[in-house]
């Protein structure tokens, strides 16, 4: 409603005023965690070495909030992103072992081909589970909490069921190369997760896709009676984050070099506070991948900050908590004095 | 949506009563697992198993009472393993720090951590209107991370644990000597939880607040025209659900006779979906005691038989999820039925 009797005044302001407000204040946050973090610890935290291990590791957290801000566009969750990441590593890591044994030359010397069917096998996991949450949700109608607790539970468990319960270790060089080489100078990893969020963002503004996404979130029922395929809109929401999330398998397995049912467990409260911090409502109708890359960027920062001021990781999941819970008064309060 | 699942389904009378009661549901299922189960392996009905399987509903059964709450309100809690294990750390790191050895205060301690974490939920979900599952899976983080990073890590083993509170949690009900000459006991904690299943039981049912519970599942404008006060009664539900989870916590560190602040990792899903199973729907309004009781027993079996039944463990969590999944689904088929 708001943002109709606003819009007059955004147009006056010109480009400028065109950008969210949330963006902005998220672009002053980012900022504001450099200016500390470099003050507390300058000698450490201003080195090189610093971002660049950022560009390394962000990007599979940034694909999993990416994929959590889609569900939670239409006013969903996907809690299962951590367990398809997984098992996408796993299902991939299981035909690697297959394949060129479960070391040696065989295995790290692979060719392009049988590390581009892997990548297939990673990429068409996400794609199976997202059309099963798909369905569940759109179809069976079940609601996203329940469907996808559930779902992320099973794929956990055949992932739990395929390995036994150790961790997979060992991965071809070219697919490692994936999660830890560099093109141009930039880290892979980096070059995915913007390959990935230019072309999500592109469809969310430019094509009748995402408007429609949005629109179902804003009023459902509206978006139905406007004859809008809301059932199909869904469903085909749950399988890109799906997809979006075995591309963060791909990530995580290459740069660590090993998968394991309960990697990156943490990463579901950080996707979820990286998706809300970014703007996204998750009661659904508005997010955008700008806001999204802005708050990796400002929780990732912070993060190595912490970690180089020497915090333990159960300090820093303290801080992350605590940043969620601080983000959510603060977005209470600004609505408030609208 | 295709016309056919908008049109009320036609159901015969067995599979009408199933549904108006489904508490009958999960009873029939129950006693078809432990027939089934019993007849794969005799075992099962042995003394010590039953017993066992018995004193295993009392940690996820108090727990969700707690969980049927909220989800009556129509909410949702992913925080009270957390709390749990954060009131029962603090509570027996206070023990041994003040050389304290007893039963009553320390469990009226736990009570009042959880009830105060508890609150702030509340106060994020009333006050700040935002959605329950994200708030708790904030305030979770918030106090585990709290729990591990500032006031330790080291796990209290027999050892150091309070006496008194490893006597009371090996309390027994009955002595019962099996044929194999072995002593088992049915541990007097099932009574704890039945009193305390009794309670909320009573509170649903029979008082006004446990009246507003089910009035705001079932919309909150409707609630509030009826006259009953909507932040009341969440910050009630919340603040029983976390006292709740704080005494269920030094239970359970009694029970085991260890205090690990890693415990209970990963619980939430499994009370969850014990609650599902029982017939909450997670729109709120629907949900019994009895019903949750039946859940939490079956969810346990079904897990915990499954070494009984010759199957490796690791498939635990795809039956936990697969059970999530049928009983989600079903009870959204039986209200929108309702609501058509």
């Amino acid at each position: 409603m708001s943002d109709v009797t606003k819009r007059p005044r955004m147009w006056r302001l010109g480009r400028l005023g065109r950008i969210d407000p949330a963006l902005l204040q998220m672009a002053g946050l980012t900022l504001l965690v450099f200016v500390v973090m470099a003050a507390l610890n300058p000698e450490k935290f201003l080195r090189p070495y610093v971002f660049e291990s950022i560009t390394y590791v962000a990007p599979e957290l940034g694909l999993l909030s990416i994929a959590m801000m889609l569900a939670m566009l239409t006013g969903g969750i996907d809690l299962s992103v951590i367990g398809i990441a997984n098992l996408a590593g796993i299902l991939a890591g299981l035909y690697f072992h297959a394949h060129g044994g479960s070391s040696g030359p065989g295995l790290t010397r692979m060719a392009p081909g049988p590390v581009a069917v892997g990548i297939v096998i990673a990429l068409s996991t996400g794609l199976v589970a997202g059309a099963i949450n798909g369905v569940l949700i759109a179809r069976v109608r079940l609601t996203p909490i329940l469907a996808t607790i559930g779902s992320g539970q099973i794929f956990t468990g055949i992932a739990l069921v395929l390995t036994g319960g150790p961790a997979i270790v060992g991965y071809p060089r070219l697919w490692g190369a994936i999660g830890n080489d560099s093109l141009w100078g930039v880290a892979i990893p980096l070059l995915v997760l913007l390959a990935a969020a230019a072309l999500i963002g592109l469809m969310l503004t430019r094509t009748s896709f995402g408007i429609a996404l949005k629109l179902i979130g804003t009023n459902l029922r509206a978006a139905r009676f406007a004859g809008l395929r809301t059932a199909r809109t869904i469903f085909l929401s749950y399988v890109l984050s799906g997809l979006l999330a075995s591309m963060a398998g791909i990530l995580l397995s290459a740069r660590t070099n090993a998968a394991k049912s309960d990697y990156g467990v943490s990463y579901l409260l950080e996707a979820v506070l990286i998706a809300v911090l970014g703007g996204t409502n998750p009661a659904g109708g508005r997010g955008s991948v700008p806001g999204i890359v802005l708050a990796l960027a400002a929780l990732m920062l912070l993060s190595s900050g912490l970690q180089l001021l020497r915090f333990s990781n159960f300090l820093v999941d303290f801080v992350w908590g605590a940043f969620l819970l601080l983000s959510i008064a603060l977005n209470a309060l600004r609505n408030r004095t609208r | 949506m295709s016309a056919t699942l908008n049109a009320p389904p036609v159901r015969s009378g067995i599979a009408r009563t199933l549904l108006r009661r489904p508490e009958i549901a999960v009873a029939s299922l129950a006693l078809v697992s432990m027939l089934a189960i019993g007849a794969i392996n005799p075992a099962f009905w042995s003394a010590g198993n039953l017993f066992s399987l018995l004193r295993a509903n009392v940690i996820i059964g108090i727990l969700s009472l707690g969980v049927m709450m909220i989800m009556l309100s129509g909410g949702i809690d992913v925080s009270f393993p957390a709390f749990a294990i954060a009131a029962m750390y603090v509570t027996i790191k206070t023990m041994i720090a003040w050389n304290y050895d007893g039963v009553v205060l320390p469990f009226i301690g736990a009570t009042a951590i959880g009830l105060l974490l508890g609150l702030v939920n509340a106060l994020f979900v009333t006050r700040l209107k935002m959605i329950p599952l994200i708030v708790t899976l904030g305030t979770g983080t918030a106090v585990r991370g709290f729990l591990l990073g500032v006031i330790g890590v080291s796990t209290i083993n027999i050892d150091h644990m309070p006496q008194a509170l490893i006597g009371f949690a090996r309390t027994d009900l009955i002595d019962v000597t099996q044929a194999n000459g072995q002593h088992v006991g049915l541990s007097a904690m099932v009574l704890v939880y039945l009193v305390l299943a009794l309670g909320v039981h009573l509170m649903l049912r029979h008082t006004l607040i446990g009246r507003s519970i089910y009035a705001l599942g079932g919309g909150e404008e409707a609630a509030r025209r009826a006259g009953f006060s909507v932040p009341g009664t969440v910050f009630f539900i919340y603040g029983l659900a976390g006292a709740l989870a704080g005494f269920t916590g030094l239970l359970h560190g009694s029970m085991i006779w260890i205090a690990n602040p890693h415990d209970m990792a990963g619980l939430e899903l499994d009370v969850i979906a014990a609650v599902v199973l029982g017939g909450a729907s997670i729109f709120g309004g629907r949900g019994s005691v009895l019903g949750t009781m039946l859940g939490v027993f079956t969810l346990v079996m079904l897990t915990n038989s499954l070494i009984i039944m010759h199957i490796d463990t690791t498939w635990q969590r795809i039956v936990t999820g697969a059970i999530v999944i049928v009983a989600a689904a079903i009870t959204s088929w039986r209200d929108r039925g309702r609501s058509a």
